[in-house]
């Protein structure tokens, strides 16, 4: 997937300043709570996130929906936020990691994590649990090991953490 | 990313109208490769019309047997879909050998029909390339080009298709309904993508303007089975260096009616009527299966790097022809 193209800088904040202000009003739920953006038509969903509502625990890290660490749920399934547009997402229900724990108790997927250690560097895992929460209850998605590493192979971990990162995602099925 | 203006259409005419056959304006539908494309200033819409709240979300089943699939079916939802799974596994397992379930979730039919190439040289601003810039010279042509195509290639561009729901509907065979300021078009899914001869920026039969609404599958053929056989650097979330679409309907130890389609290997999603003329009334045998690979892969040309993709084609061929008849 990586290839040699370039990649522009985090510039998305930066409209092009030859446009006059063009700014859409977008009204939707995130983590239960209703907001209402004020953005520019190219802001992506993840630089809303992250600049916009201070909610940095998802992660840019390709940019180009390549690597899996923005992943968010999108009216429950799992996204990258980098590919979308935050003016798209009218009335949509967006759930990111600082959503899955409530009332103080963590969420079974970020015991799950925990309890086997299914992480290093920590920056891909936002993106890991939220597709592994995404897929807690899908069906559609067998339980053996193959098929689980194939409905996660759009998070990247470039520590290399994945075994136990599968033993996390087993357990947490297991589980639900 | 450079901004642009952006409208959201509620129906099909509102959208169309929108649009407005303006060069300048783009239809964004799950946007998984226009967002991409315009990080990269590869596209560069000056306006978006964004139409995923129109109402074409569902699939139909015809009477005439044929399954009409919403334009903004997402990629995950149309894989997992009951006919489809049951008339269609050919195009079930395409899909899901294709992108990572984030891009699947949100990733359209028609936004798959219409998704641009890999080449690392349209994809990158800085290099020489005649789809992107007309005129510009091809950066593959002897450049690094292990990716590819050998078949329909031009000596203005090399580039593959991409994708692999694609080759499942060539397989299949489908119709595509477009809907413009002419009016309501059908065109036949195997006519929409174009060869790049000398007018490699010319991807495909849709003018400005124009939306596609639906993809309607052919009937399914009476008693055939399907199998997409994908073959890549690595298991997953990579895209192909040959694959092959067969679906195949036997009669007794014959072949009574063949569909072959290639990805990884074809300027388009493409479709072998030649294997297909090969493997008609004839056994179910290895051998015939060779002979159908021979006259897929025929025209093949190579270039530097990618010679290897012939006998891969062919290898992928005569497995999936293998594997789909002894499923019976």
């Amino acid at each position: 997937m990586m290839d040699d193209s370039v990649h522009s800088p985090d510039d998305a904040l930066q409209p092009d300043a030859s446009r006059s202000s063009n700014t859409v009003t977008v009204s939707l739920t995130i983590n239960g709570e209703p907001v209402t953006l004020e953005v520019e038509p190219n802001v992506v969903l993840l630089d809303a996130l992250r600049e916009r509502l201070d909610l940095t625990g998802t992660k840019k890290g390709c940019d180009h929906g390549q690597c899996g660490a923005c992943t968010v749920l999108i009216d429950g399934h799992s996204a990258n936020s980098c590919l979308t547009l935050a003016v798209m997402h009218e009335g949509c229900e967006i759930t990111t990691v600082e959503g899955l724990a409530r009332d103080g108790q963590l969420h079974p997927v970020q015991e799950a994590f925990l309890e086997h250690d299914a992480y290093q560097c920590g920056y891909c895992t936002a993106g890991q649990m939220m597709s592994t929460v995404s897929m807690l209850n899908d069906k559609r998605i067998g339980s053996d090991d193959a098929s689980v590493k194939e409905a996660m192979s759009g998070n990247i971990c470039r520590c290399g953490a994945y075994k136990n990162i599968l033993s996390a995602v087993q357990s947490a099925r297991a589980k639900a | 990313m450079r901004n642009f203006d952006y409208q959201r259409a509620g129906d099909v005419a509102e959208a169309t109208a929108l649009h407005g056959n303006d060069h300048s304006a783009d239809f964004i539908a799950g946007g998984t490769n226009l967002i991409d494309m315009v990080k990269l200033d590869i596209m560069r819409p000056e306006r978006l019309v964004d139409v995923n709240r129109l109402p074409l979300t569902g699939i139909e089943s015809l009477d005439d047997g044929r399954l009409k699939i919403g334009a903004l079916v997402t990629n995950t939802d149309l894989a997992y879909h009951e006919r489809v799974l049951a008339d269609y596994p050919v195009l079930s397992e395409a899909i899901l050998t294709g992108a990572s379930t984030q891009l699947r979730n949100v990733a359209t039919t028609a936004g798959n029909v219409m998704q641009r190439t890999r080449c690392p040289y349209f994809r990158n601003p800085a290099r020489p390339c005649n789809k992107r810039e007309p005129g510009s010279g091809c950066g593959a042509l002897e450049g690094i080009n292990r990716n590819h195509a050998v078949l329909g290639t031009s000596d203005q561009c090399i580039a593959v298709h991409p994708s692999d729901m694609c080759v499942g509907m060539q397989a299949l065979g489908a119709t595509l309904t477009i809907e413009g300021p002419g009016g309501t078009r059908d065109i036949p899914f195997e006519d929409y993508h174009l060869l790049p001869g000398d007018t490699p920026e010319r991807e495909h039969d849709l003018n400005d303007g124009e939306l596609i609404t639906h993809v309607t599958l052919d009937a399914p053929i009476d008693g055939a089975r399907g199998h997409y056989l994908k073959l890549r650097d690595r298991m997953s979330y990579e895209f192909a260096l040959a694959s092959c679409a067969a679906v195949v309907a036997l009669d007794g130890d014959a072949i009574r009616e063949a569909r072959i389609a290639l990805g990884g290997v074809g300027t388009k999603p493409w479709r072998s009527h030649e294997a297909e003329a090969a493997l008609s009334g004839q056994p179910a045998t290895e051998e015939t299966f060779q002979k159908a690979a021979e006259a897929a892969m025929a025209g093949a040309v190579a270039h530097r790097d990618n010679a290897f993709k012939i006998p891969l084609a062919k290898q992928a061929i005569v497995r999936a022809l293998a594997t789909v008849t002894a499923q019976s």
